[in-house]
């Protein structure tokens, strides 16, 4: 089965001045698949989203929503997309009912339409009880999910996020998740941005990782997973300086180069031989004498990945291109050790 | 690259017409006003400006205040508040919509099907029917100490209708404004600038005739002293009415024509 793709962009490129914000970007989002965008913050997600959502015209290639080009006609468009931007843009001087009556009177809802759809949506994100009350005594996660359900009033066909979760607190985080795969499961497709690998790697059907405006890479988060390699072994010190000798000490070992995660202090090692090089690092490390704190092999996670892709020299091996595979993954994904 | 169709299921119904404008500008100017009611400060903080300006120029300075022509000072003033109201009162288009910017109110309304058109002019409508009615209320201050009309109600009305004229006109300057600068901060303070010479370099609080030469040659041909005087004259029936009243109804029109058309560019791009 093959199936529609809902987004479409091609070579997209924007600068700001001479800042490059983007530099030829393609992407496809089949119809019911949800695509992680994943990047660091200033990697050009919000850009992206922006050209998208008609807000912003490209300087280079074109984007497609459902076979309607962005640029054509923004209007047809705007018909079939629903934004949630980066910062909750509900008013905090009016009820979460009048706020999402307003939204559905602007996609063209009849009064009495716009009533009942408000409410439905109302009580799908638990607002229901609340709906009445004035933003302003919202929680920021009571906030997030008004947002995002002002951007589900018009039931859009695609569904843009820009970083739905940054802010929220792990509850309220995982309720948003659960809410986004129901609105894949009915159909919606949605282009979701996100800093958090741990988020991509629950949500994407495909993941797509931008770096400095360019994807560097992509596929289906255990595809992203295997171009790590086998296993990774891990080494935690104890000291943050001593981070860099261990990177030091481990080059050579394993199936890559040991690749230094400074704010947690860590070391990540690909291999394909586990055990061998679990002993040969042990063994190198007590000779060195450097206190560390943990060591271990497990399973690669996203995180991985990223450091592996985003590290100084990564790009020239990022540039492969990855096979996709169509649709949905069926397997299941193992959570890393 | 061949196009798919759209998948079945998928409406693509809303139709752009002159109706849709009107509804959604109708929508988001409620948006606005309800937004301004249910931050009373703000409203009470429009209002306090002009009253101290009333109660500081009718009581304090008043009294030392000769204006050839007018029997009694408080009517020469309050025409004069009225326009520095809507001036001050247009001037805060600026910070409502860099405000709606930097929250993303906008880049949502940019992102439904609704005409960007609507959002601009929702945006000057609702402060127009703000203005209209700290104006309503500034006037009925101004009756309280002592204001009196000296002419018909016809020409009564046509005096209100230039000075909220000219407040759409400012309102419409400053939105241009706010598009620019997109800080609310920022907006705030521009628009003090702007507005704090515009009103005392002008025939708003005494005549012009005492002032040095070059700034009079600036007072008299600004809008703020157009439609001060345009409005004494409808209000009191002192002087003539039919130059100033030209002059302020084409430097108002003038306004909202170029600052409408630069403002729609603008949001285009933004
Ligand atoms: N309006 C703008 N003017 C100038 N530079 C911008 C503007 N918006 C974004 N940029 C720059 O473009 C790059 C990408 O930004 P953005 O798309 O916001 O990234 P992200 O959303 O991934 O954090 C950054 O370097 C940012 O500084
Ligand atoms: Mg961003």
């Amino acid at each position: 089965m093959t199936k529609f793709p809902m987004i479409v962009t091609r070579g997209l490129g924007k600068s700001y001045g001479s800042n490059v914000a983007l530099a030829g970007v393609d992407l496809v989002v089949s119809q019911g698949t949800i695509l992680c965008l994943l990047g660091r913050n200033g990697a050009g997600k919000t850009t992206l989203v922006r050209i998208l959502a008609t807000l912003l015209a490209p300087d280079t290639g074109w984007a497609q929503i459902a076979g309607i080009e962005v640029r054509r006609d923004a209007a047809r468009v705007r018909q079939l997309i629903g934004l949630a931007g980066q910062f909750a843009a509900v008013d905090d001087g009016l009820s979460g009912r009048e706020n999402l009556e307003l939204v559905a009177g602007l996609y063209g809802l009849r009064r009495r339409e716009a009533r009942a759809r408000s409410q439905e949506v109302l009580e799908r994100l638990g607002l229901a009880q609340v709906g009445g009350q004035l933003v302003r005594t919202y929680s920021g996660g009571m906030r997030r999910r008004l947002d995002l359900g002002a951007s589900l009033v018009g039931k859009p066909a695609v569904l843009i996020m820009d970083e739905p979760t940054t802010g929220l607190d792990p509850a309220n985080r995982i309720e948003l998740w659960k809410l986004i795969e129901d609105l894949v499961r009915d159909g919606t497709t949605m282009l979701l941005t996100t800093q958090y690998l741990e988020e991509a790697d629950r949500l994407a059907d495909q993941i797509v990782v931008i770096e400095r405006g360019r994807v560097i890479a992509g596929g289906t988060p255990d595809e992203l997973k295997q171009r790590v390699g086998g296993d990774v072994l891990e080494v935690r010190t104890t000291n943050a300086a001593d981070v860099e000798r261990v990177v030091q000490l481990l080059d050579g070992l394993g199936s890559g180069r040991p690749v230094a995660d400074m704010r947690d202090q860590r070391v990540t090692l690909p291999t394909t031989e586990r055990v061998q090089t679990l002993l040969a690092a042990a063994r190198r490390i007590e000779e060195s004498n450097i206190p560390i704190a943990d060591l271990g092999v497990r399973r690669p996670s996203l995180d991985d990945v990223f450091l592996a892709l985003t590290a100084p020299g990564a790009e020239s091996r990022a540039a492969v291109p990855l096979p996709s595979s169509p649709g949905r993954s069926t397997e299941t994904r193992t959570a890393p050790a | 690259m061949s196009t798919f169709p759209i998948p079945e299921g998928i409406r693509v119904g809303r139709s752009q017409n002159p109706w849709t404008f009107v509804v959604d500008t109708l929508r988001l100017t409620r948006r606005s006003l309800l937004l301004a009611v249910r931050m009373p400060q703000l409203i009470i903080l429009g209002l306090l400006l002009p009253t101290m300006f009333v109660l500081l120029f009718r009581y304090v300075f008043g009294g030392a205040i000769i204006v050839p022509g007018y029997h009694s000072y408080v009517d020469y003033l309050i025409p004069g508040i009225v326009v520095q109201t809507a001036l001050f009162g247009g001037s805060s288009s600026a910070v409502g919509v860099a405000d709606d910017l930097s929250k993303g109110a906008t880049d949502r309304f940019r992102s439904l099907p609704t005409s960007r058109g609507a959002i601009l002019a929702a945006r000057t409508l609702a402060d127009l029917v703000r203005l209209a009615y700290t104006i309503a209320l500034i006037i009925g201050l101004g009756l309280l100490v002592g204001f009196r009309f000296h002419n018909g109600w016809l020409q009564v009305l046509a005096g209100a209708g230039l000075a909220l004229l000219f407040g759409y006109a400012v309102s419409w300057f400053f939105t241009l404004l706010g598009l620019f600068v997109r800080s609310a901060e920022t907006a705030a303070v521009a628009g003090s600038v702007i507005a704090f010479p515009l009103v005392f370099a002008a025939s708003t609080f005494t005549a012009t005739a005492s002032m040095p030469h070059w700034l009079r040659a600036f007072a008299d041909r600004q809008p703020v002293s157009y439609t001060a005087n345009a409005i004494r004259a409808l209000m009191l029936g002192t002087g003539p009415v039919q130059r100033p009243a030209l002059y302020a109804v084409a430097w108002s029109c003038g306004i909202i024509v170029v600052s409408a058309t630069l403002a729609t560019w603008r949001f285009k791009k933004i």
